[in-house]
Formats: C-alpha cells, sequence, structure tokens
C-alpha cells in the first residue's frame, strides 16, 4: 500500500478532461482502446481516485463519490459516443472497399435453351391436355396400311401417289396393286396413328398426335423432308363439325392470341368426308391482319371408322392435322426453314426456354 | 392444274362485268377449287390500234424489202409536226404483210413486251421508228412470226372490224393485259379439270345461271344406228373390247364412241380465238385437227384421239397388252407394255388387234397420228377405267392431260357431245365434213343410288337444314332426287361426279354449297372417362429435355439419315451395321440411305455444322427416335382398307415393322467452364458426361448405374479407358457415356476429350417406378460428420466401395460424398485412395462416440472385404 495515492480532485478532474479531449481526436477503435486503458483502466487516475476516497474523512466521502460519478459518466459518454463513430466509419471504409461493379457479367454456367419445335409441340400437347384429350404418338417407320389403307387412300388411290413418300426397302411383298415393295413407309402423316389409336385404345376416343413425318421434298427456304405435326382425333357419339370448329377456333386463340380465329374451305382428304382446308385469321401478318393456310381437317372417313372395326352409323368423329413448322414460322417471324432444322445453337438460344 | 381464263368460261356460266381475277378465286374458293396463282400479263401498254395510212417499200442493200409506214395511232398518240398538227406515226416495218388500209396492232415507246422487251423509239434504216407493229410471238400470243397481225384475219365480225378505230387500246382486245387464274383440283374432282366443270362450280357459288353444254351437243350428236332387218348397221368403225385382264373385275373399257370426218382441210389454220385460250390454258397451238381435241378436252373435260383414217385398219380392239410386248409413244419413248397396260389397237392385213395405236387414256403411240396431210379422221372418246389409267401413267412414268382426267374419273356419258363438238369445230374451221353414223361401244351404268337420311346432314354437319333445302342442293349439283318419305332419299349422282357413294359425300356437297361458314361452332365436352393429363412417361421425357437444357445443353434436332461417311467418322463397321439399319428405297442423298440406329452419329453433324461456323464450346442434346432393322423380320402383308384386320393380322403388321426406341443423347466440346474474370478455364472430358447421366438419374429417381467394361470390351467409337454403359439397377443396359474415341474426335473435328452420353428411353421410362414417391421422415437429432479415406486396389470401383459403406452404415447414415481421389507412391502401385465425407443421423436419438465408433467400425470391416484399408 505504500503508493496509495490521496485523493485529489483536481488532478483527476484534469485528467478525465484530458481522456476526454483524446477520446474526442481519436479516429480508430485501436486509439480508442488504448484511451481506455489510460484514463479508466486499472492504473488510471481515475480508478486510483475512486480508490482513494475509501481513505478521505467521512465528510469528503460524498462529495468525491459524486465527483467520481460525475466523471467516469462523462468519460463513458464521450468514449461511447466516438466508438459508434468510429465503428460506423471503419464499417463503412470496408463496405465502401468491398464495393465491385455489379455489371460485371456473370455466366458461369451456360445457358442452355429448348428446340422451339419440341418446346411448340409440349404446348400444342398442353392445349389438348386442357380439354381432356390425350397424347399419342406413333411409330415413324410405318407400315402401308395405317399410313395409307386405313386412312382410305386406296393403292391405286390418286392422292397415294401425291404423297412424295419415302419408301422402305426390306422384305418385298407384293402390294395390293401388284407393285413390289416392302409395304413399309416413312411416314407421310401423323393421321397414320388415327387407326393405331382407335384399335389400340377403343372409343370414346379424343387424342392429339404429335411427332416427325416425312416427305422427298429437298430442303428450302419453305420445305424440308423431316418435319412434323400435330393430328388431333375426336371419335363419340353426337360429334359433329360444329364441334370441329369449336376446338379448332381454340386452339387458333390458344397459339396465336385472342384475336385468332379458323376458317373452314371445301376440300379433299381420302380420309375425312366432309374435308376442309383450314385457314387461320392471324392477326400479325405481315402486311396487315388476314387468312392463312394453316391445316387439314374434316369428319372421319366412315371407311377409316370400319378400318377400326367401328360402325360409322353409330360413331362419328373429327381430324384435324396443322404443321408444327408452319405454325412457328408463323408465330415467330421466321423466315428461313434452314433456320428451323440446321441446329444452330444461336438458333435455340434465343428461345431458351420460353416463348 | 387447269388455267381459268374468264372469257372463256362465260361460254357456260354468267359472269358478271367487270369480275376480276382476285375475285374470281374467290368465289371459286368457297366451293373448294383452290387458288393455285393468278398469272399476271406479261405484256404492259400502251399498244393500241392502228390504221396503216401508207407503206412505202424499201429495198436495203442485204436485198431485204423495209417498209417505212405512216400509222395513225389516234389523236392521243399520235406524232406532231412543226405546226402542232396531230400526224401518223413513223414506223419501219420489215414484215411481208405489211400494207397500206390494214388495221394492224401498234406497241408504242413504254410498252414492255414478255421477255422484258422495252419498246423505244429508235433510228434504223435510216429513219426514226416510233413505236412496232407487233407479230403474234412479239406479242406472247403464240408461235407464228411469218407477219405482223392483221386485225382482219383475226376472227373479228365484219361490223366488229370496222369499228375498230386507230388509238383503241389492243390490250383488252387481244386480251394482253388479262391475267389468268391457275386453280387445284383436288383428287375426287376430276370434272372440275374443265371450263363445264368449273363453270357449273361458280354456279355454285354464286347463283350465277349456268348453261350446261353438254345438254345440247348431247342432242345434236348422232346414235349408232340399230339393226333393223338383222343386217349389220352401218357404223364409222368396227371396235371390240376385249379385256382379258380386268383390274379389280372392272373392265378397262366400258365406252368408245368415234366419228370420222372426211375432206377435212390439213392446212386450214387454227381460229385466232382458239389459239389464244389455248396459249392461255398453257398449252402450244399445234394444227387445227390437234388444237379442236385439246380445246374439247379442256371445254368439257372428255380427253380425245384423232386418227388418220388412211392409216388405220378395222376393226379397233381395245385390249390388255402381251408379255413382251413395247409401244413406243408421240413423245418418242418406248415401253416395255405390263399385261395390265390397255391398249388401243387395230388390225392391219386382217390381222386382228396386231398394231398398237396407243396406251389407252395416257399417249398415243407414233403410228396413226394425224399428220400435215391428214384429210379424213376418226375422232375416239372412251371411258376407261381409273384404276387402270392411274396405274399405266404411274408404271411408264407418263401422266398426260388425258391419264390426269381418265385416273380422276371422266362422265360416262360424255362422249357423243364431245365429239359432236369437236366434229362441229373440225367442219366449221377445216372444212370436211362429219359422219352420223357413229360407232358407240357403251356398256356404262348408271351410277348407283345412295340411300341417304336427310338427318346425317345434321349428325354429321352440324347443320340443321329442312328438306327442301337439302333435295334442291343434290338436284343442283346433277343429282336425281328420289324418295323422301321416312326422311329417306334416294339420290343417283351425276355421271360426272364417280365421286358421289357415299351418304357422308352427299353431306359434304350440302354443306359445301350452304357454306362452312353456316355451320355452327361449339366445344365439345370434356370427354367423361379415362385417365386424363400426360402420361408419366410424357412427363418425365419433359423432365429430361428440361434437366438437360437447365444443365446448359442446347436442343437440336436432326434428321434421322446417315451413311458410310457416318460409319466411317464413328469407327464403326459398315458391313456389320447396315444388314441390321432400316434402308430407305428412294434418299435424297444417295450416300445416306441408312436410318441411324444411334442418335449420336445425326447429333455430331449439328456439332459439326455449328463448329465449322465458328461457334465454340457446342454442347448439344437431341430427343428422337433411332431405328433397328431385324433382318429376319417377316414381310408385312398388304391388307384392305376400310375392314378391320384380324387380330392376327394387325401383329403380322407390327411384327415387320422395325424396333424405334426413343433416345436422348447429348455430345459436350470444348470448354465445360470458359476463362474469365471469375477464374480458370476447364475442359469438356467424360465427368462432364458423366454428371449429365447423373442429373438425369436424379431428376428420375432412377438410380442408373454405370458398367465400365474392360479396354478391350469397349465398342470402336469410344475411348477404351473412358467409356461405360449406363444401367439399371438390374444390370440391364439403357445406355452408354464416355470420352469419344481421339479418332472419332480428330475425324469429326472435335476437340480433344470430346464426351457423350445416349439413354434408351423406352427402355428405361418403363422400367422406373410409377407409384408416388414414400417420403421418409426428417430426423432432428443432431448430425454426425466424419471423414473416411480408404486405400483400395485399382480395380475397385468407388460405386463399389460407396455401396459397401452405404451397407454397413444402415439407415443411420445421411449422406455419402466421395471429396478426393489420388493415386501415387503414398499409396503404393495398383492401389488408389478413395476419400469420402459421411454424416450420420439417427432418426430416433441423439448419436454419442460410441453409436458412431460402432457405425465406423462396421464401415472398416465391411471396406476390408474389398481390400480396403482405413487410412491413418
Amino acid at each position: 500500500m505504500a503508493d496509495v495515492a490521496t485523493f485529489d480532485a483536481q488532478a483527476v478532474t484534469e485528467a478525465v478532461a484530458e481522456g476526454i479531449e483524446k477520446i474526442k481526436n481519436a479516429s480508430t477503435m485501436e486509439e480508442l482502446k488504448a484511451i481506455k486503458t489510460q484514463y479508466a483502466g486499472a492504473d488510471s487516475a481515475m480508478t486510483k481516485a475512486s480508490k482513494a476516497i475509501g481513505a478521505l474523512p467521512k465528510d469528503q466521502k460524498k462529495d468525491a463519490g459524486k465527483l467520481m460519478g460525475k466523471l467516469r459518466a462523462d468519460f463513458g459518454r464521450a468514449f461511447g459516443t466516438k466508438e459508434q463513430e468510429v465503428k460506423a466509419a471503419e464499417e463503412a471504409a470496408k463496405l465502401a472497399a468491398e464495393a465491385v461493379d455489379m455489371t460485371q457479367p456473370v455466366r458461369r454456367h451456360p445457358l442452355g435453351a429448348r428446340h422451339p419445335l419440341p418446346k411448340l409441340m409440349e404446348d400444342v400437347q398442353d392445349f389438348f391436355i386442357s380439354m381432356g384429350w390425350q397424347v399419342a404418338d406413333g411409330p415413324e417407320v410405318e407400315t402401308e396400311w395405317y399410313d395409307f389403307d386405313a386412312l382410305n387412300f386406296g393403292p391405286d388411290h390418286p392422292a397415294r401417289q401425291m404423297q412424295d413418300t419415302f419408301y422402305i426397302k426390306g422384305n418385298q411383298a407384293k402390294d395390293a396393286a401388284g407393285f413390289v415393295g416392302s409395304n413399309m413407309v416413312m411416314r407421310t402423316q401423323t393421321s397414320s396413328d388415327q387407326v393405331r389409336a382407335l384399335i389400340t385404345r377403343g372409343v370414346p376416343l379424343y387424342i392429339a398426335c404429335t411427332g416427325r413425318v416425312f416427305r422427298t421434298d429437298e430442303l428450302d427456304a419453305t420445305h424440308t423432308p423431316v418435319f412434323h405435326q400435330c393430328e388431333a382425333l375426336a371419335v363419340d357419339k353426337h360429334l359433329t363439325m360444329a364441334d370441329l370448329k369449336g376446338v379448332l377456333d381454340k386452339l387458333a386463340v390458344a397459339m396465336f392470341g385472342p384475336e385468332a380465329k379458323s376458317r373452314l374451305r371445301p376440300s379433299y382428304f381420302p380420309f375425312t368426308e366432309p374435308s376442309a382446308e383450314l385457314d387461320l385469321w392471324f392477326p400479325d401478318k405481315k402486311g396487315g391482319p388476314g387468312w392463312i393456310e394453316w391445316g387439314g381437317c374434316g369428319m372421319v372417313n366412315p371407311n377409316v371408322l370400319k378400318s377400326a372395326g367401328l360402325d360409322p352409323t353409330v360413331y362419328s368423329g373429327f381430324a384435324f392435322g396443322v404443321g408444327i413448322e408452319r405454325t412457328l414460322l408463323l408465330r415467330h417471324d421466321i423466315n428461313d426453314m434452314h433456320d428451323l432444322v440446321e441446329g444452330d445453337v444461336r438458333f435455340s438460344e434465343q428461345f431458351a426456354m420460353g416463348e | 392444274m387447269p388455267m381459268i381464263d374468264i372469257d372463256w368460261l362465260k361460254d357456260h356460266v354468267e359472269i358478271p362485268e367487270g369480275l376480276t381475277y382476285e375475285q374470281l378465286a374467290k368465289d371459286l374458293v368457297r366451293v373448294g377449287l383452290e387458288e393455285e396463282e393468278i398469272h399476271q400479263s406479261q405484256v404492259t401498254g400502251p399498244i393500241v390500234v392502228g390504221y396503216v395510212v401508207d407503206a412505202t417499200p424499201e429495198p436495203q442493200k442485204n436485198g431485204k424489202i423495209i417498209n417505212w409506214c405512216h400509222v395513225d395511232v389516234g389523236d392521243e398518240f399520235n406524232e406532231t409536226d412543226e405546226n402542232g398538227n396531230k400526224v401518223p406515226r413513223g414506223i419501219i416495218c420489215g414484215a411481208p404483210n405489211m400494207a397500206a388500209g390494214e388495221k394492224v396492232v401498234v406497241t408504242l415507246p413504254g410498252a414492255v413486251l414478255p421477255g422484258d422487251f422495252k419498246i423505244e423509239p429508235r433510228k434504223t434504216y435510216g429513219h426514226i421508228s416510233n413505236g412496232m407493229c407487233a407479230s403474234e410471238r412479239e406479242l406472247g400470243l403464240g408461235d407464228s412470226h411469218d407477219g405482223i397481225i392483221l386485225l382482219r384475219e383475226y376472227g373479228f365480225s365484219k361490223q366488229e372490224y370496222d369499228a375498230l378505230q386507230p388509238g383503241d387500246d389492243a390490250m383488252e382486245l387481244l386480251h394482253l393485259n388479262n391475267p389468268v387464274l391457275e386453280i387445284n383440283i383436288t383428287p375426287d374432282r376430276g370434272y372440275a379439270f374443265s371450263y363445264r366443270g368449273v363453270a357449273r362450280e361458280y354456279h355454285h357459288s354464286t347463283k350465277a345461271v349456268f348453261t350446261d353444254p353438254v345438254i345440247e351437243l348431247s342432242e345434236k350428236a348422232p346414235h349408232e344406228a340399230k339393226s333393223v332387218d338383222g343386217s349389220a348397221p352401218v357404223k364409222d368403225m368396227e371396235v371390240l373390247v376385249e379385256d382379258n385382264n380386268p383390274i379389280h373385275g372392272v373392265a378397262g373399257c366400258d365406252r368408245y364412241y368415234g366419228r370420222i370426218v372426211r375432206g377435212f382441210n390439213p392446212s386450214a389454220p387454227t381460229p385466232n380465238w382458239m389459239r389464244r385460250r389455248l396459249i392461255r390454258a398453257g398449252m402450244r397451238s399445234i394444227s387445227l385437227a390437234v388444237d379442236v381435241t385439246n380445246y374439247v378436252m379442256l371445254d368439257l373435260g372428255q380427253p380425245l384421239h384423232a386418227y388418220d383414217l388412211s392409216k388405220i385398219e378395222g376393226p379397233i380392239v381395245v385390249r390388255r397388252a402381251n408379255e413382251g410386248e413395247k409401244l413406243t409413244t408421240l413423245d418418242e419413248k418406248t415401253h416395255d407394255l405390263s399385261p395390265e397396260d390397255l391398249l388401243i389397237t387395230d388390225s392391219p392385213n386382217g390381222e386382228h388387234a396386231s398394231r398398237i395405236l396407243g396406251l389407252a387414256g395416257v399417249m398415243g403411240g407414233l403410228y396413226g397420228e394425224i399428220t400435215s396431210e391428214t384429210t379424213d379422221i376418226f375422232v375416239e372418246a372412251a371411258h376407261f377405267d381409273q384404276v387402270s389409267i392411274a396405274r399405266s401413267a404411274r408404271r411408264h412414268k407418263t401422266p398426260s392431260e388425258a391419264s390426269r382426267r381418265f385416273e380422276r374419273g371422266v362422265d360416262t356419258q360424255l362422249q357423243p357431245a364431245a365429239v359432236e363438238m369437236a366434229v362441229e369445230l373440225l367442219t366449221r374451221y377445216g372444212a370436211g365434213e362429219g359422219s352420223r353414223t357413229p360407232v358407240d361401244y357403251n356398256v356404262t351404268t348408271r351410277p348407283h343410288d345412295i340411300r341417304f337420311k336427310v338427318s346425317e346432314v345434321a349428325r354429321v354437319s352440324g347443320l340443321e337444314l329442312d328438306t327442301n333445302t337439302i333435295s334442291d342442293i343434290l338436284t343442283d349439283i346433277g343429282c336425281h332426287v328420289g324418295g323422301g318419305g321416312n326422311g329417306e332419299f334416294s339420290v343417283q349422282p351425276p355421271t360426272w361426279r364417280p365421286d358421289l357413294t357415299e351418304p357422308c359425300d352427299l353431306v359434304e356437297e350440302v354443306a359445301r354449297l350452304v357454306g362452312y361458314d353456316e355451320i355452327p361452332v361449339r366445344v365439345p365436352p370434356v370427354p367423361a372417362s379415362g385417365r386424363t393429363g400426360l402420361t408419366l412417361e410424357q412427363q418425365r421425357q419433359r423432365w429430361i429435355s428440361n434437366t438437360l437444357a437447365q444443365y446448359g445443353l442446347v436442343e437440336t434436332l436432326s434428321y434421322p439419315f446417315v451413311g458410310d461417311v457416318d460409319y466411317k467418322a464413328f469407327a464403326l463397321d459398315a458391313k456389320a451395321i447396315k444388314p441390321v439399319s432400316v434402308e430407305i428405297t428412294n434418299p435424297l442423298a444417295g450416300d445416306r440411305p441408312f436410318l441411324r440406329r444411334s442418335l449420336l452419329l445425326t447429333l455430331a453433324m449439328t456439332v459439326q455444322r455449328n463448329i465449322r461456323r465458328g461457334l465454340q464450346n457446342v454442347s448439344l442434346f437431341e430427343t428422337g427416335h433411332v431405328f433397328l432393322w431385324n433382318p429376319d423380320a417377316p414381310a408385312i402383308p398388304a391388307l384392305p382398307g376400310g375392314v378391320k384386320p384380324t387380330d392376327e393380322q394387325l401383329a403380322a403388321l407390327d411384327a415387320g415393322l422395325p424396333e424405334q426406341p426413343l433416345h436422348t443423347a447429348a455430345i459436350l466440346t470444348g470448354k465445360a467452364v470458359d476463362a474469365g474474370w471469375l477464374g480458370d478455364s476447364r475442359d469438356v472430358d467424360w465427368s462432364d458426361a458423366v454428371e449429365v447421366v447423373t442429373r438425369i438419374s436424379e431428376r428420375l429417381g432412377a438410380d442408373l448405374r454405370l458398367n465400365q467394361p474392360a479396354a478391350d470390351q469397349v465398342p470402336a467409337s469410344w475411348h477404351p479407358g473412358r467409356y461405360a454403359e449406363v444401367t439399371l439397377p438390374d444390370g440391364t443396359k439403357v445406355g452408354e457415356v464416355g470420352e469419344f474415341h481421339p479418332h472419332v474426335n480428330e475425324a469429326l473435328g472435335f476437340p480433344e476429350h470430346s464426351a457423350a452420353m445416349e439413354l434408351n428411353l423406352t427402355a428405361l421410362l418403363p422400367a422406373l417406378d410409377d407409384k408416388p414417391v414414400q417420403a421418409k421422415p426428417i430426423a432432428t437429432f443432431p448430425p454426425v460428420h466424419q471423414d473416411l479415406a480408404f486405400t483400395v486396389p485399382t480395380s475397385v470401383t468407388a460405386r463399389e466401395l460407396e455401396d459397401a459403406i452405404r451397407e454397413a452404415a444402415g439407415e443411420n447414415l445421411e449422406s455419402i460424398e466421395l471429396f478426393d481421389v489420388f493415386t501415387g507412391e503414398q499409396v503404393g502401385k495398383d492401389a488408389k485412395s478413395l476419400a469420402f465425407a459421411v454424416t450420420f443421423r439417427s432418426p430416433s436419438k441423439t448419436l454419442d462416440s460410441s453409436d458412431s465408433e460402432a457405425i465406423r467400425q462396421a464401415i472398416v470391416d465391411k471396406a476390408a472385404a474389398l481390400g480396403a484399408q482405413l487410412r491413418a
């Protein structure tokens, strides 16, 4: 207890004042900590003065205590205020140092993309699914029976020669017209699924067949030998052309927006009677809204129903087919079929996952 | 397809004044005759009538005589002299028939003629020629270029000719400014291959008054004489039909009508109006006799044949060809005939049916044709079986104007009228006289009556029409409508509509004449039964595509055609692969006649195309079918339509088809990660392809395995040390993954280590669980993490060790992750170190150190069975 100091009010008041002055000038947490140690630490004048109060005469203790309370509070307040300031400044400096250019492009993973054709086929499928129909597909190498005969294209039917068919080699047999072949073709139309579906699924039947079809057209700006169709077939009791028109209008709207609608023109297909060309009212047609050809349709020919073993006096149905490529070209203002078939990534990437 | 000229159409139906071709196209399309194209005129004016005031012959040094003419072309177009007076134009004309006093056709400066021939004033033979007097050929009106058009010779009546004034618009006069409408005829409407048929359809569309020309012609046409007293009746030709090989039991010829024209002048020209019509219909004008047969065919739809009577000897016999017979047709092509070909023959020197005159209904032969000397003509109009003609035209690849009509069906009662029309035209313009003693072989039958319930119209079309409306429409298209009691008609279709055989055909007629626009619109109710929505397989296909796209791959589609060049690039043995590949008979590209057995071959072409276009890091995927030919597949039977095949027949159809599984494949090239400010680059390799498979496996919940064969078992397309089969847990192979063999990458021009994968979805998807996922409860006790590093022999796979750990850890294993692999001196020869981070968590309690130690010991014991030792 050799250097137990005596209480010196003036000295401690000055010491604290000096400390507070230093706090005011401090700018880092290190400085602040050092000041705290120096002026409020174990060896500080303030601590020593507090301890020295015990040795004061009783009547002086109260004033001395009061003084020390005030000094401690003054020091603490000054310190706290400054500490907050310094912390805020340091944090601000740190954040400022961490600032980046957020516009630097960040692409760690390539985006990837769906091809718009299969994507559109999925959209078309979803349209039919939303109506409670089912989605089907059949083989791409198909028997002539399903692709032609069952659809009322007899072996001598002129339309059978108009289809630009890819024929398949293979086991040779004579067809009904005496021409030798394998009775196998690359399907020329997704209509080839009609009788398959009728036979395997039975009636009532409401299906959409989306898939690839093949014709011997050279690739050019408007043709491709491999393309895609969506065939819709409904067979039930009490279906009429009115139902056909209803579904077509809905599909037109689903594909081309609320102003789109469909129109039928008399035409001919072996597998439908009555038959019609399907025109689309296309609001975004170049040069102004107008009608454009979209597909073919009609009421299922009784001979097709008979091919599936159904009684055409009891059942009726409608069928229609639209080209997926054609739909896509129109929707997206694509001018050249090459872009659609060549698989250039720059083409697909425009579509990413979206519309 | 047919060209429709409004001027000609007027012959049969009343056409409103000023009808445009655009409006005509609209009117016809409404009833189903579709516009192919409106061919615009290639001539622009001014082209006017000119009166030749004077023509001064000026002999030239080269011996030619040139006329210096003054031609009055009316005040509007005449020249102005120095006094401001209008005077006739000066025109140079070299035509020999130029003469003063003629009315001619003058093309004035500014006019453009076919071939983009622009008329301008030009200096020639010492004069300024301020226009040109035109020939037929110069105006695109025909082949004649012997002289200029003299309107006097152009088929106008005297009154009409006298009324022609200089300056009158010759464009209008000669139909030079008329477009022509080309229409498409669907295969069921053979009758519309004629003005008669198109005029009827125009009437159906617009209600314009239609007059069937055949009614009057039929009345005028003579009938074959009947035998009255037992003696042979007089007729122009003996005709026999001897068909020993009818197709489907249908005789090849059921009508043959013919008449003779004698004293015909073979040098008589075709009248200009007829020539103009033929040219506008797209046909060449050849000679009057030939032009008349073509004209009648275009007008009425009946193909005619004209023979030089002096060259043929009766009887004419219609018969099938004999094996080995040949015929050289008019186009000078020689054909080997089939016993199914129907022929027209005659009988020279009494040798019955020995000389072939032509392939019936398709094309005439070289012999027997009319020539520039023919004065006596035998005109033939026949009716042939559609199928027979179609097959002959197809067999000999000689489609003709005639075959096009016969194979679609020609009116069975049209023949006398057509010949009558031809005879009238031949005799009117070429002199001579038509006989009144035709031959008419006729075994045609009336079309079958169709029993037609009126209610069918509403049942099929949705149109609610009264009985009278339906009856009127059917009558208007030419049907005889009888009955009507009990709501049922007996309908006999007209003879020109062989396509009308079923009630649904009549429904179409009614609906199209009422107008498809009148049919109400109704949305069918949602089908009552059956499951709805995409099947799980269909959904999973989409997940796979979306997963691959989200992984960063770009979806493309490729044609399925492959050939030697692709087999070679993929180091495949062409001799082995071709017999099991589907081959196309008529491929577009002769060097790629086969269908792919793997998507990678055709996807690689797409990758190549992108790389050649300078794109980098090309990583693509495709979903599509591959085709596996079975050389032992049975032949597919030909079966008739309209009848459901038996179950055995249906099975036989499918048994002959190749398997066509659906595959998904991906090819990855270049950098997996590009270098950039974010860090260094990394090249694609096998691991990227494996990750693709893993992502699909996890997305599907498929638990796909990789089975890595020994290097010498790896297929030649793949890197022998970086290839695995993708299998189901039971070992069934469903795909392949790895790096291409360096030779393949080199052949394809791909970067080193390009990688790929291919999955057979048809094998994979049905093997997946289709039950809903059964969820495990989520444990909330604290986890225990441990790192376990093992030294194992190289032959032990990571998957084997992981499976062992999983098994030993049992239900307390929450996750396991391989985090380090290395080889080298530290682990010794033929060994490697595999380090796993594992997490244990009990569903029922907090694991203490003794619990986790027990699990760890179980793992170490299990791993030891594989020869794995825990590293310290």
